[in-house]
């Protein structure tokens, strides 16, 4: 996973700053986001909807309407709002947003492809399965070295979340890509889709590597791919205890959601959950 | 090498072999010999680079620090970085690992109002786990009754992290009160209100497993 970008943001926002909620209302954050005059009310509006999770159906229809905005510009030629406004339709839970995203895949701006790709992966809506798995293989060992013609670890990542098999043959070959965190998001996307060991151990083989960022980067696959085994590795990485913590984190979610009753849905810990609640308390 | 060096003369130069470290690496290495001297002199170089962003030398001064115990503790409270939120979660970390009550007024006040959100669950941790039969025995009720309403409103905090810190500290405070003692069935009450909750599965199957350890029969 990629640790850059809106990652990057994500975790810092969630991680170390305080968010003053009151600075905004619902209200007025989707009234910044209709008016047309301060684009950059617009901007910080869409990111507040998201962060604030607010999924009202108003908020959720002004979002879709700013992925086809043209007034905001930066000077790359990328669009801004559209980025924005694609990242938080990922956190409101609505698949009503999948078919504009899908557009997005074809945007020009890179950063809006891999905010949509990001976005379709948190709908969950496997509608979007063809158009990303597509993004693979038209450009398959295609890179640059300076960059990425296509955001392929967002792609990657998305295809494993949506559990889309039939990608598996597309996916295989970024096992091998130059690029470091592009081979993490195939090793994640096999795990999830194989459960085979092997690529899990790739992720954790990655935990020992020299560069911080890249581990970084490890820990975050590794927790979002349930590879429960990895456990004792991310606690002993070399890494902050909150990336730690996060990657724990997403393998417990993962057990415990096969843990849970069948019939009541109700919580149940089984020993290895306790034992991941156990490393997790290390590290507080 | 035919003399044997001093503590002092030995301590100096892995202290200095620290300073001039060129890698991440080399410090790491450098941190965790100077951390297995187990020296009082290693105390502020110790504490210095829990300031360098380097999160595995870090690890290695917090271990060299909680080793040293109650004689780190009072130049850990002295020296804590009000300006660095990365090093002061480290000293905050140590300071809980080294359970001096001493710790008890920086951890309350980091725990429910530091900015950072590794300061707050570090020193929410910290708090459950306090040494307090070192304290006289007539003032450790009442600071652990202190430490139980701090940490009851560390479990509204909004960063899923901390909430389960104060969860974890809450067991521990728990473990160290009478059964019978009212404040135990006030921590269940919290629990079972946390485990039904939360809005983060993570922070309800620690309640559940705290609940477990403080009363293993009630809550099969």
């Amino acid at each position: 996973m990629s640790v850059s970008s809106d990652q990057d943001s994500g975790l810092r926002s969630s991680a170390e700053t305080a968010v003053d909620a009151g600075s905004l209302t619902m209200e007025q954050a989707i009234a910044n986001l209709l008016q047309r005059q301060d684009l950059s009310l617009r901007y910080y509006a869409a990111w507040w909807l998201g962060k604030f999770r607010v999924r009202e159906p108003a908020a959720v229809d002004a979002l879709m309407a700013a992925l086809d905005d043209q007034d905001d510009r930066a000077p790359d030629g990328g669009f801004p709002l559209r980025r924005n406004a694609a990242r938080a339709l990922g956190k409101l839970g609505d698949r009503r947003a999948v078919p504009g995203l899908i557009t997005c895949l074809h945007c020009d701006d890179f950063h809006v492809r891999e905010a949509a790709a990001q976005a379709l992966e948190q709908l969950g809506d496997t509608s979007c399965v063809p158009t990303l798995t597509a993004l693979l293989t038209s450009q398959v060992g295609k890179s640059s070295g300076l960059g990425l013609d296509q955001p392929y670890d967002s792609i990657l990542e998305a295809l494993g979340t949506l559990q889309a098999t039939e990608a598996l043959s597309a996916i295989q070959p970024f096992l091998d890509h130059d690029i470091p965190r592009v081979r993490y998001a195939a090793a994640r996307a096999m795990y999830q889709l194989t459960q085979e060991a092997s690529y899990g151990d790739l992720l954790v083989a990655a935990l020992q590597g020299s560069d911080l960022q890249l581990r970084r980067s490890a820990l975050m696959d590794l927790g979002a791919s349930g590879y429960v085994a990895a456990a004792p590795a991310i606690a002993q990485a070399l890494a902050e205890n909150s990336l730690k913590l996060i990657a724990l984190q997403g393998l417990l979610d993962h057990q415990l959601q096969g843990d849970r009753s069948p019939v009541t849905q109700d919580l149940a810990l089984s020993d290895t959950a306790c034992d991941l609640l156990s490393l997790m308390d290390t590290l507080l | 090498m035919t003399l044997p060096l001093s503590p002092s003369s030995n301590a100096q130069a892995l202290i200095q072999a620290v300073e001039q470290a060129t890698s991440p690496v080399a410090l790491l290495l450098a941190v965790r010999s100077l951390a297995e001297l187990r020296s009082v002199d290693a105390i502020p170089t110790l504490i210095q680079v829990l300031g360098y962003n380097n999160p595995g030398a870090a690890v290695a001064a917090v271990d060299g620090l909680v080793n040293l115990g109650d004689l780190a503790a009072p130049v850990i409270l002295e020296q804590i970085d009000g300006y660095n939120y990365g090093a002061r979660a480290w000293a905050i970390r140590a300071l809980s690992r080294i359970g001096h009550p001493d710790a008890l007024d920086t951890l309350t006040e980091a725990a429910r109002q530091d900015f950072s959100l590794s300061v707050r669950r570090a020193a929410a941790k910290g708090l459950g786990t306090l040494r307090w039969a070192v304290l006289p025995p007539d003032q450790q009720r009442p600071v652990q009754m202190q430490t139980l309403e701090t940490l009851t409103a560390v479990c509204g905090d909004g960063e899923w992290v901390v909430r389960y810190a104060a969860i974890a500290g809450l067991q521990a405070l728990a473990a160290v009160l009478e059964p019978a003692d009212p404040a135990v069935a006030d921590i269940q009450r919290l629990l079972q209100q946390q485990a039904a909750t939360d809005d983060t599965l993570a922070v309800q199957a620690r309640a559940l497993w705290a609940l477990q350890a403080i009363a293993p029969d009630s809550n099969a």
